[in-house]
């Protein structure tokens, strides 16, 4: 039977766009996981897993370097926007192969240089590479599709933004209405400013550890019961459907055969939420709201403060770090099944779900995990 | 600058294809992705289909696929009033490669 893996801490900084090195905010946010982990040693970690889009080398030594940390393994895991829980899964793998029995991942970018690489890549976008234009096509085939309203779109970004106010690492701190979202700046004839992450600077790091030694660290461990991935053409234009993300429904698919579960049983979630349409699509090809209902689903989470989508802000209201977002995503989860989330928390959750896509979902990374 | 690129500049349009399977090897590539077999470069057929649509400050583009597999994004030139339609046909007017970036323009055919 394979090992049982479970986060058992973890820390990070605040989403900003400040110009801070990359070292110091790794550095930053592994420091508050050890503050928040008394238990634990810089002896006890065995691996060391950078996650980042940072052109900077050999980051994941120089942090153990500083952290005084003399792993076994150490090494940069780079995918886009799902490095995070790439680096994570992994973690995970060298877990329960017995090669780790404790694994530290630590995630940063600074802001605006994840958009630079994506302009240097996929050139058959023409001038028309960045993020907004892909967006731009699947929000129009979205709402052709299903008769979504740009209301609808806002209340997305409503709920994101107001729920990252009560998240301490969140960039966003302003909520809008919907009518100011809808009178924000337009972008395209598809999208306004509101609609849209940002790219921020900062950090998040997770200590993950096998079931042998997890209750060293914590009396309330979050155990990893799922894991599915998906990539696909490095090309989004080859999708068949722009108005569904088929690596997030196969890389969901995956995760909950693995975990023995299905989406009811799914209580909090974070969701990649690129752009607004991003989470309307997302919660449908995942299962947890049939087709084309994302949108009714959502306008009732914000009529009754209802958090179990994006309980931390998502990446419209948190900012988004390209190698810390992942990793965030799933300290939000860990500490709503931990019951620790605060003014966050929903209430009784025991099984959370994180969804992680990169580039127009051409790669998509699901976990599900469970108290 | 690669062989797709070097053409490019020059405004034409190519792709590489595989001599021994026939398939198009879209994005450009030096081996074929479906058998691994050498490949040859051919001019793109330049009539092709509208897949989807956005507009930036009265500026239309799109998704355009040639030979029904070749994807690229481009400006769209139009003499109709109103938006294009998806599955409209649109001709390529012309492609380049300036300063590392590559661009794409179509017209849409009536």
């Amino acid at each position: 039977m394979r090992r049982q893996v479970a986060i058992v801490g973890y820390g990070g900084t605040k989403f900003s766009r400040d110009e801070t090195q990359i070292d110091s905010e790794l550095l930053s946010a592994t420091k508050s996981l050890f503050d928040n982990s008394p238990n634990l040693t810089q002896r006890d970690i065995e691996a060391v897993l950078v996650s980042t889009n940072n052109d900077s080398k050999y980051l994941s030594t120089i942090l153990s370097e500083r952290c005084g940390i003399s792993p076994k393994i150490s090494h940069q895991v780079e995918n886009l926007c799902n490095s995070g829980t790439s680096a994570i899964v992994s973690a995970y793998a060298y877990i329960v192969s017995g090669l780790a029995d404790v694994v530290l991942v630590a995630g940063a970018d600074k802001h605006d240089e994840g958009i630079r690489k994506v302009i240097e890549w996929d050139c058959y976008r023409g001038e028309y590479k960045h993020p907004i234009f892909w967006a731009s096509f699947f929000t129009r085939a979205y709402k052709r599709k299903y008769g979504t309203t740009d209301e609808d779109l806002a209340i997305v970004s409503a709920k994101n933004h107001r729920n990252a106010q009560d998240n301490p690492n969140a960039y966003s701190k302003k909520a809008y209405s919907i009518e100011e979202i809808m009178k924000s700046k337009r972008i395209t004839d598809d999208l306004r400013i509101l609609d849209c992450s940002r790219s921020c600077t900062g950090a998040s790091a997770i200590l993950l550890a096998s079931e042998d030694v997890a209750r060293k660290f914590t009396e309330e461990p979050v155990w990893i019961k799922g894991i599915g991935q998906k990539t696909g053409p490095s090309q989004f234009t080859k999708f068949n459907d722009y108005s569904s993300m088929s690596t997030s429904k196969e890389a969901g698919q995956n995760a909950f055969k693995m975990a023995k579960m299905d989406p009811h049983d799914v209580d909090v979630s974070e969701i990649h939420d690129a752009f607004t349409v991003c989470e309307l699509m997302a919660i449908e090809d995942l299962g947890l709201v049939s087709k084309g209902n994302g949108a009714k689903f959502v306008k009732t989470l914000y009529d009754t403060d209802d958090r179990k989508i994006n309980p931390r802000g998502g990446v419209i209201g948190a900012g988004h770090v390209f190698g810390a977002t992942g990793i965030a995503q799933v300290i939000e989860i860990a500490e709503q099944l931990q019951g620790k989330a605060k003014k966050r928390q929903v209430k009784n959750a025991q099984v959370g779900l994180v969804h992680n896509m990169s580039a127009a979902a051409t790669s998509s990374n699901v976990m599900v995990l469970q108290s | 600058m690669n062989k797709f690129e070097s053409e490019l500049e020059r405004g034409n349009f190519v792709t590489s294809e595989c001599s021994n399977c026939k398939e198009i090897v879209w994005p450009p590539s030096d081996f074929c992705s479906k058998c691994l077999g050498n490949v040859k470069w051919r001019d793109v057929l330049k009539n092709g289909k509208l897949l989807e649509f956005s507009i930036k400050d009265g500026k239309i583009f799109g998704i355009a696929e040639f030979e029904n597999k070749i994807r690229v994004i481009s400006t769209l030139k139009s003499s109709e009033i109103g938006e294009p339609k998806i599955g409209q046909d649109l001709i390529l007017e012309n492609c380049g490669f300036k300063d590392g970036n590559y661009s794409f323009t179509s017209i849409l055919a009536l």
